[in-house]
This record gives C-alpha cells, sequence and structure tokens, in this order.
C-alpha cells in the first residue's frame, strides 16, 4: 500500500513540519506493510531532494508548473487529488500547518475521504484505522476510527520526531491537470520571517512573556534568553492586547498552539486559556512571584520571583554553560 | 456584498473538561456556552466591514448547526449586531456532516464572503470551512489575520509557514480565520439586546449527509508531575536540572 505525504517546502527547503510529516507516514508504511510516496512542488534541484529519500520516501513526484509557486489552497487541493490517484495510495499525510489545514479538508471532500486533524502519535490501529487526536483545546484526546477507503491524517506540529530512514529513492516529474479551479488567488505582498528566526509553532524552546513583564521595555533579558537557547520568543494574552508585543506570538488557546521541548513562562500566571495552548509542552518552567498561580501546576521547574530580576541572572547561567 | 458568518456553539473556554457515558460524551453539567472565540471576532470583523460604507456590505448573516438548546448563542450573535440567523436543525457530532449542512443552507443565498473561525475550542478540527468552500466549489484562504473588501476584490492577510502575504481573490469566497482578523470581540449593546428578540432566526431541515470517520471516546492527558521549586538566587541549579535532567537545553 502506498502512502502519500504533501512534503511542504520553502524556496527548495524541506523544513521540521515536513520532515516530521515524512517521518510519520514511513511509520504507519512500516505498520502497514507500504511504502511512502513524497508530493514536492517548485523546480528543485535533485540534490535537495535527497532529503526525503534519508527519512523514508521512496518515490517523489515534483510538480514543477510555477501554478503551484505560490500557495493556491483550490489548485493545490486539486493537485493533491490527482497524486492520490496516480500513487493509488489508501492513506493520505500532511503537516497541521496552515497549508496543511488548507489543503487536507477540502481534499478530503474530493476524494469522499475521512480526514482526522491533529494527531499526536501513530495509529492506534490500521484495520481499522484508528487514531488519537487532540481535542477540547489540549484539556483531552479523543479517539477517531476513520471509516473509508481512503483516510487523510494531517500531524500535530512538534508532536512526532524526526527519524532518519534511509531508502532507495526515485524521482518523478508529476504535471497534474489544472482546469476547472475555482478563482485564482493572487500575492500581493510578501513579508518574510527574517532569517535565522525560528517560527513559533516549529521552535524547540519558546521564552514567553506575560504581565509579570511589567512593561515591553524589560524584554531584553527574555529575547536573549531566547536566542541563547535559539528559541523562539512568545507572550500571553494581555501582553499582546496591550501591544507590547505583536499578536503573532501570542500563545495560549486563541493564539498559537505550541508544543515545544521547554517552554519558559516569565511572569504568566498561566490562565485555563493559556495553558490550552501549551500543555503539550514537555517540560514547563515557571517564574512567577506568586507561589499560589496555576501555571505551578503545569509546570515541572519553578522560580518563585520577580521575572524581570530572575531572567538576567538565568541568561547569565545558561551564557556560563554555553560558554557564549 | 452580503457576508455569511459561521457560529459554533462551545463550552466556555475555563470550562473544567469532565466526560460522561463511558468517556464517549462530554459531561455538560454546569458548563456555560458560548460563541466560539474565532467565530466572535470573524463576527466583529464582518460587523466593522459592513459599519464601513466603503467597504459595500450590505447584510451580515450568522449560521449554526446545532439543535434548539444553542438558541441562546445564536441570540448572542444578533444581540451584537447580525441582521439575521439561519440554524440548520441538526447536532453537530462531526465535521462532514456540519460541513454539508452549511454548504446546502448557503448555496444560492447569495453570499460572497463566508467566514469560519479556523477551529472550534471544543473539537479544534480546523476543518469545516475548508469543506464547505470545497463543497461549495469556491475559493479559500486559511490563518486569516485581516480581512478587506476593494473595488470588488477580497483583500486578505494570511499567515504562511514563516512568514505573511497579503493576498486578493473574486468573491465568492471563504476566509478560514485566526486571531488579529479583530482586535476585540464586540460586546452587545443594551440597544443591541433588545432589537435581537424581533430578528429572525430562520430554521432549515438538515440535509442527509455521509459520514466518514466517528467517535470512539475519550482520554484524559496523564497529570503532570508535581512543581520542583529553585531558588531564586540559585538558578544555575535549574540551568543544570535543564541541561542533565531533562535534557532540553
Amino acid at each position: 500500500m502506498s502512502i502519500l505525504v504533501y512534503t511542504e517546502n520553502r524556496n527548495g527547503e524541506f523544513r521540521k513540519p515536513a520532515l516530521e510529516a515524512l517521518s510519520y507516514a514511513y511509520g504507519v508504511a512500516s505498520m502497514s506493510g507500504g511504502s511512502v510516496t513524497a508530493v514536492a512542488t517548485g523546480d528543485i534541484p535533485e540534490e535537495k531532494l535527497q532529503v526525503l529519500g534519508e527519512h523514508g520516501a521512496s518515490r517523489v513526484l515534483v510538480v514543477k508548473d510555477p501554478l503551484f509557486g505560490h500557495f493556491d489552497p483550490g489548485a493545490f487541493t486539486s493537485m493533491m487529488a490527482q497524486a492520490v490517484e496516480k500513487s493509488q495510495s489508501k492513506i493520505v499525510v500532511m503537516a497541521s500547518t496552515i497549508s496543511g489545514k488548507a489543503i487536507a479538508p477540502r481534499l478530503a471532500v474530493k476524494l469522499k475521504a475521512a480526514l482526522v486533524t491533529g494527531v499526536n502519535g501513530l495509529p492506534l490501529s490500521i484495520d481499522p484505522l484508528t487514531v488519537n487526536r487532540r481535542a477540547y483545546s489540549g484539556s483531552a484526546f479523543a479517539r477517531v476510527k476513520l471509516n473509508s477507503e481512503i483516510s487523510i491524517i494531517t500531524t500535530l506540529q512538534n508532536s512526532y520526531d524526526i527519524e532518519s530512514n534511509p531508502v532507495a529513492m526515485t524521482v518523478e516529474e508529476f504535471v497534474p491537470e489544472v482546469a476547472g479551479l475555482p478563482a485564482a488567488v493572487e500575492v500581493l505582498e510578501e513579508q518574510r520571517m527574517e532569517d535565522g528566526k525560528v517560527p513559533l509553532t516549529e521552535a524547540s524552546v519558546i521564552v514567553a512573556g506575560g504581565r509579570g513583564m511589567k512593561s515591553p521595555d524589560n524584554w531584553q533579558p527574555l529575547i536573549e534568553l531566547a536566542e541563547l537557547l535559539e528559541g523562539a520568543t512568545a507572550c500571553s494574552r494581555p501582553v499582546s492586547d496591550e501591544g507590547w508585543r505583536p499578536h503573532e506570538e501570542h500563545t495560549g488557546q486563541t493564539g498559537k498552539i505550541v508544543a515545544p521541548d521547554l517552554y519558559v513562562a516569565a511572569g504568566i500566571s498561566g490562565a485555563t486559556q493559556h495553558l490550552a495552548g501549551v500543555s503539550g509542552s514537555k517540560y514547563i518552567v515557571a517564574i512567577n512571584t506568586d507561589k499560589t498561580a496555576p501555571i505551578f501546576e503545569a509546570a515541572q521547574y519553578g522560580v518563585v520571583g520577580d521575572a524581570t530580576k530572575v531572567l538576567p541572572k538565568l541568561v547569565e547561567a545558561v551564557r556560563q554553560v554555553k560558554g557564549k | 456584498m452580503n457576508i455569511l458568518v459561521c457560529i459554533s456553539n462551545v463550552p466556555d473556554t475555563t470550562t473544567k473538561i469532565r466526560f460522561a457515558e463511558g468517556d464517549t460524551k462530554l459531561d455538560a453539567t454546569g458548563v456555560q456556552w458560548v460563541i466560539n472565540p474565532w467565530d466572535e471576532l470573524s463576527l466583529t470583523r464582518a460587523l466593522e466591514l459592513k459599519d464601513d460604507s466603503s467597504a459595500g456590505i450590505t447584510s451580515v448573516t450568522v449560521i449554526h448547526v446545532g439543535e434548539a438548546s444553542s438558541e441562546p448563542t445564536i441570540r448572542k450573535a444578533l444581540a451584537i449586531g447580525a441582521d439575521s440567523a439561519i440554524r440548520v436543525d441538526s447536532p453537530a457530532n462531526d465535521s462532514y456532516v456540519v460541513a454539508a449542512q452549511i454548504a446546502a443552507a448557503a448555496s444560492g443565498g447569495g453570499f460572497d464572503i463566508i467566514m469560519c473561525g479556523i477551529e472550534s475550542s471544543d473539537f479544534n478540527g480546523s476543518v469545516v470551512g475548508g469543506m464547505v468552500a470545497e463543497m461549495m466549489n469556491i475559493q479559500s484562504v486559511t490563518g486569516v489575520s485581516d480581512l478587506k473588501v476593494k473595488d470588488g476584490s477580497v483583500i486578505m492577510t494570511r499567515e504562511i509557514e514563516g512568514g505573511r502575504e497579503v493576498v486578493a481573490t473574486t468573491a465568492p469566497v471563504l476566509a478560514v480565520v485566526q486571531k488579529g482578523i479583530a482586535k476585540e470581540p464586540r460586546i452587545a449593546s443594551m440597544r443591541g439586546i433588545m432589537t435581537a428578540r424581533t430578528k429572525p432566526i430562520n430554521v432549515v431541515e438538515a440535509v442527509d449527509s455521509e459520514q466518514f470517520s466517528s467517535l470512539e471516546g475519550f482520554t484524559l492527558p496523564p497529570p503532570r508531575p508535581e512543581c520542583r521549586f529553585i531558588d531564586a538566587d540559585n538558578v544555575s541549579e535549574l540551568v543544570s536540572l535543564l541541561q542533565n535532567e531533562a535534557k532540553v537545553i
């Protein structure tokens, strides 16, 4: 059986979400005795595709049509449906990124496929296909059975480790039909993240500040700590509502849902809505003046103290062990 | 232009989640039901556009798939400012079924912009909006944090991995919106609450729909271990724990 995986790339670079989804697809293929076909868009040089073979793709379909040079959900859905047909796949895997969230539901309708999103581990069973997914904003998991000939799974970001699974790989160009698409999406303007900055949903380490940081002028040690740990900065909802930090940095139920290895919550009391967005973190460190704050119930390590005073000391201590 | 805003009825975001009937259903005892936070923000943005005469928005309708028990949530949307509401009389247990109901009710309704929240805070599916668009064969844009109407085009800011894009498309279009679409949810005024009582809720019968997945049950995550406190004057101990015990730095 073929497992089809959509591996998103940016200028030929396959980033963490794509490699997580690919590793997951390989895991499903190992359980079901199949192999993995990956779909990639763009005129990507062959050496940049090698990374897909290193992570378990035995076949890669490359779509070079410039129509797929920017993200058009209608067009990408049609292309993926044709890739499913071409590879005769029964299971489709993609990451729960914005583009995964845009394609997967449309594709499910087009193929009359069963869809389950936000999956955080390999299937509990292959036949019938049953998986656990995140529900109630991280307060629970729902066990879902998929009852269709074709199934689509989207994987929660940062919840499946990238694995090295080198296999022999073939690459072929794939030319999908592009007729009958809905109105095109035209890109007017593009704002890229600065080089070297990690998107919040991909970051292994996140340092977040709350109202206990007292003022936007106190953010420097928090930014320094994030940089030292090669992580990203985030904030609680009141901080983004006040305009101290941009709303893209808001982690919590209505902001970004994150699951880093380490989440440092500085001056965040830990309202239910905040915890809902960060409870998937492997380790939480809380720094807060109030020992009874709910954040300490979610944290493995706690420091009772003023975040604006503790953070500079933490930066110093990390600098020493990292020798930076 | 006419805007349709999809509204989901969800437990208040501070609800302590418990399950009943052998962990197959939410224990709804004492649960307060509210408009899904992202849907509330998209309703707010739709009303802001209607208030701005240059956008040319004539009406804002809300649609909800659910049983009669969710009417207080629909009334709240009307009180905030929606002109009218549609309720499709069907339980909302499956994303595909819900999408099929919205697509059927919206087709032929003359809606130019359909707005859906990026997920519901209970099921977290991120599914219904995209499905509705495909069922209606219209374009969709996901991760929208700003939406404007200019010279008949719909201009949206969307998030992509590692950045943002401003995109344009023609109506009809479905926007799956996220944080940023409106600053804060609009609150119903006393006058709004009064007029909402007389605004129409059009109850439509459910259409037959297939269903491709089934919920087997829920589990709660394992409890977190107790917090270990480290003295604020000894943060090097914390660094050592993160390095040697947790192995995360």
